[in-house]
């Protein structure tokens, strides 16, 4: 019974997250068969989608491997700028499917490289010093993105850190990227479904992942490292492996939304765009993959609907994130709770200690 | 050659030498119990057998390999596995989930197995399953399996741990003071409990311990250690009737 | 010439990084958690100059002593309310309600005083000091940023190892539990810690923004990130090691942007860090931490 019980629980997050963005994306489609979808809104489509797989993916690093990742919006960045600058110059000559496929690989492929360069060095360190270094990397990424140029000519790619001038280029010579202008005239590709489709193959990843034995080793690693190590858990190997995921879905979602865009700039991703995924985890439960689904959807459209909200919506945020943590982390606060749920299962857990005792007999 | 082999084995930490000379032989299916006063170096002589300190000087071989100085990932492969004194679960896991983590390197298959959750996946996860569950419930918790770690009482957080170190097929089981915090009762059920696992696992088990009734009534041969040095060594009797032994105990605050 | 002119300066903005330092590296030794909101409380000590001293006419130094005030109370607030519920708690929960402080902080000015950018008139009436025949010229501003920030550090070092309050910061700091146990009110010296931190955060933003005279309600999150920086630089925990840190991270910044290159001086400033981090994790003048099994 109770291995039953076990299986049903790991179910049914499976099934709750599934549904979710089943219900979300058949909800649209009927909007948008019904002629109601207003072009704001489908907008924010994309968007919304890139942040829910944002948010699933910084719960691999916060709420599974217990590390708080600063520079989330850097990898979306990488990706993004890997993934574009590819679509736009050799992609270009492809067929736009292959195209578009290849951009994700690319773009994702950058983003995890950017992982493993990041990680390496940072899980060596752990808690208040991590969380300052990928902040650190964040924000280099975002300088050295927002003052790269390059170009191109005959004589083939030019870079520069400075202006468009040094890249010495020919007269008839391309600038391709130019610092803080970043990429523009990027041929949008925004489908919707295709956001979906992502969104269930980071699920399917995230959720078969944690429900395997590097899940497992993860998840002991953020609640005891040092008996995880005892037991012979390659701690490096498996914050890593967590980390670089993260930033490997990142990498998808950066290409994702950049595509969604006619032009692409570093400034977008910076350490707000971070503590926005931060807050869409913290929301959502960290650790819960349908929360987070659900606080992506509702932190990206809610402030859209609700008309001056946007001037408050990084005051509430903070509020949010306070009251989130003293709530659900306050040993005073978890004791109340523990003391609340003993009360009311005292009644439930009677009929439980009867069931053990039929089986036994 | 005996199962573990510790050869004049000490620490320094800075200028202080936590542990010196310690020399121990542990055969295979034995039950060795370590013990001292507050402070005397038994916990650091843990850590340096499970990887966690490298020593400063000393052999320690195990089933005839030399494994000083080797970190925790491969002493716990090579069979060594242990508790901890203030119990370290994972505690957001579930039970069941605590005692899998703990076939880590005994039960594997690739990251992409699982994500692919391929067939290899499968198989390995109903043997562990399996393996898990019957671990658990030769310690009594079985129908604990899908609790969480956290909200089991602490005498069954004490047997999980002892599950989670045996399901990494240890050929030696290291108990730091398993029964502290635990009543008359409870001690004495532990005893049963780890004899039991010796006779059933057919393993050697060495424990630290604070409680002098508890090692002498389980333990076969026992070490003392006062301020990092041994200073009596051999079967209960022997021990308890050493006049040094006596004097650190007495002198010592042998109970807190 | 040129390269001393650009010292100088480097120099003066390492001295506001080193005050903000000293309160980050106080509350981290102590308290042992990063205070995310400790470059905002410059910004509230900013404005509370901006509108009695810059707006109000208010005399200099009666406007400064308002302004510590301010940031002490503030600080002693925001430690009572949301981090002592947390003490015990990962410290992961610990930074994200720092994170929420700061954010709190920041976004509550800009409702109260609008984004739009405040000009702030420089505390110190003081004419430059002109060496070499005037080719090359101290400002003010940069004797007294330097000279202030000398004096609090000395201060600081005395306050620690002379007091008894700062004995017992110092127990604090190293074994929270023993010290309770030796009759420490460990949460009045943390309060105490938070206190002095966000008071010398108040001199420092009055500073700052003396030199750097545009206040916006973001003022303080990037000087307080790179105090922090400093911080670690120096070895964190330590008084002297925050100085130097402040220092030399303030010089490593106006050095690069003026030969390397403006837009990525930042990117400079953080790289030091995570070398710092890599080669040498305890900083200049730290203490090597371990942890007990």
């Amino acid at each position: 019974m109770a291995k039953q019980k076990k299986i049903s629980k790991a179910a049914r997050t499976y099934l709750t997250s599934f549904i979710l963005v089943g219900g979300f994306w058949g909800a649209i489609e009927a909007v948008k068969l019904s002629g109601g979808l207003s072009s704001k809104a489908a907008g924010l489509l994309i968007p919304v989608c890139a942040y829910i797989m944002m948010a699933i993916s910084l719960n691999l690093v916060v709420g599974f491997l217990g590390e708080l990742s600063l520079g989330h919006a850097a990898f979306m960045s990488a990706g993004a700028f890997a993934g574009v600058f590819f679509y736009n110059t050799a992609g270009a000559g492809m067929p736009e499917g292959a195209a578009i496929v290849l951009a994700f690989l690319i773009g994702g492929l950058a983003a995890g490289i950017f992982g493993v360069i990041v990680g390496v060095p940072v899980l060596r360190l752990s808690g208040d010093y991590l969380a300052i270094v990928t902040l650190a990397f964040g924000e280099i990424l975002k300088n050295v993105l927002n003052s790269l140029y390059i170009g191109a000519d005959s004589a083939g790619l030019h870079f520069s850190l400075k202006d468009q001038f040094s890249l010495n280029m020919e007269p008839t010579g391309k600038v391709l990227m130019k610092g803080a202008m970043g990429i523009t005239g990027i041929r949008k590709f925004s489908v919707f479904s295709v956001g979906i489709l992502l969104i269930a193959l980071t699920l399917l990843f995230v959720l078969n992942l944690m429900n395997s034995r590097a899940g497992r080793a993860i998840t002991a690693i953020r609640d005891d490292d040092i008996a995880a190590r005892s037991i012979g858990i390659n701690l490096t190997k498996y914050k890593l492996m967590a980390f670089v995921s993260s930033a490997v879905i990142a990498g998808f979602a950066g290409v994702l939304y950049a595509l969604n865009f006619a032009s692409l700039v570093a400034k977008k991703f910076d350490y707000n765009l971070s503590i926005n995924i931060l807050v869409m985890v913290v929301l959502g439960g960290m650790g819960s993959i349908p929360g987070a689904i659900i606080a992506a959807v509702v932190l990206t459209v809610l402030p859209e609907l609700l008309r001056g909200f946007s001037q408050y919506r990084m005051f509430i945020y903070s509020i949010v994130l306070i009251i989130m943590m003293l709530f659900n982390r306050a040993p005073a606060f978890v004791m109340w709770r523990q003391r609340m749920a003993l009360k009311f299962r005292s009644g439930k857990a009677g009929s439980e200690k009867e069931d053990a005792g039929k089986k036994k007999g | 050659m005996a199962l573990l082999e510790v050869k004049n084995l000490g620490i320094s930490f800075g200028g202080l030498q936590a542990v010196q000379g310690l020399n121990m032989s542990i055969e295979s299916g034995h039950l060795y119990g370590l013990i001292g006063p507050n402070g005397a170096g038994k916990t650091t002589a843990f850590n340096m057998l499970t990887g966690m300190y490298t020593p400063t000087e000393g052999i320690i071989t195990f089933d005839g390999v030399n494994i000083t100085g080797k970190g925790p990932e491969y002493i716990s492969k090579a069979g060594i596995a242990r508790t901890f004194q203030n119990i370290r679960l994972f505690n957001a896991m579930s039970v069941l989930d605590n005692v899998k983590v703990g076939m880590h390197n005994r039960v594997t298959y690739s990251m992409l197995d699982g994500v692919l959750r391929t067939k290899k996946y499968r198989n390995k996860e109903a043997e562990m399953n399996e393996k898990a569950q019957r671990l658990l419930d030769v310690f009594g918790i079985g129908d604990k399996a899908d609790y969480a770690a956290s909200q089991l009482p602490y005498g069954q957080q004490r047997k999980l741990e002892i599950c989670r170190a045996l399901a990494s097929d240890p050929k030696l089981l290291l108990l730091d003071e398993p029964a502290a915090g635990m009543n008359p009762n409870e001690t004495q059920e532990l005893m049963e409990t780890v004899r039991k696992v010796r006779d059933d696992f057919g393993i050697a088990i060495l424990l630290i311990e604070h409680d002098m009734k508890f090692v002498m009534g389980i333990c076969e041969e026992i070490t003392v250690l006062e301020y990092g040095k041994t200073i009596a060594h051999g079967d209960p009797q022997t021990v308890s009737n050493d006049p040094e032994v006596i004097a650190a105990y007495l002198g010592g605050d042998d109970e807190d | 010439m040129q390269f001393l002119s650009y010292l100088v300066r480097g120099i003066s903005l390492g001295s506001v990084y080193a005050l903000i330092a000293l309160g980050y590296t106080m509350v981290y030794g102590i308290a042992k958690m990063l205070n995310f909101a400790h470059g905002d409380i410059i910004m509230v000590g900013g404005y509370v100059v901006f509108f009695t001293f810059c707006q109000g006419g208010m005399n200099p130094w009666l406007s400064m002593i308002l302004a510590i005030v301010v940031c002490t109370l503030l600080g002693i607030t925001i430690e009572r309310i949301a981090y002592r519920p947390l003490r015990g708690a990962a410290s992961l929960a610990v930074l994200i309600t720092a994170i929420g402080v700061s954010y709190f902080l920041e976004n509550g000015a800009m409702l109260l005083w609008s984004s739009e950018p405040k000009s702030f008139t420089s505390i110190v009436s003081l004419p430059a000091l002109n060496l070499f025949g005037g080719s090359l010229q101290i400002s003010a501003e940069t004797i007294v940023t330097i000279v202030t920030s000398l004096v609090i550090m000395f201060v600081l070092i005395w306050f620690v190892n002379n007091t008894r309050p700062g004995h017992a910061m110092q127990a604090v700091s190293e074994d929270r539990g023993a010290a309770q146990l030796m009759g420490i009110n460990v949460n009045a010296i943390i309060s105490l810690t938070f206190a002095i931190g966000s008071g010398l955060a108040a001199i420092a933003g009055a500073l700052l923004l003396s030199s750097y005279p545009t206040l916006v309600p973001t003022t303080g999150a990037m000087p307080g990130i790179k105090a922090f920086v400093a911080a670690v630089f120096g070895g964190i925990g330590s008084i002297p090691g925050a100085f130097v840190g402040g220092i030399l991270l303030g010089i490593i910044e106006n050095l690069s942007k003026a030969y390397i290159s403006t837009q990525l001086s930042d990117a400079i400033v953080f790289l030091v860090l995570i070398v710092v981090l890599l080669v040498k994790p305890s900083g200049l003048l730290g203490k090597k931490a371990t942890v007990k099994v």
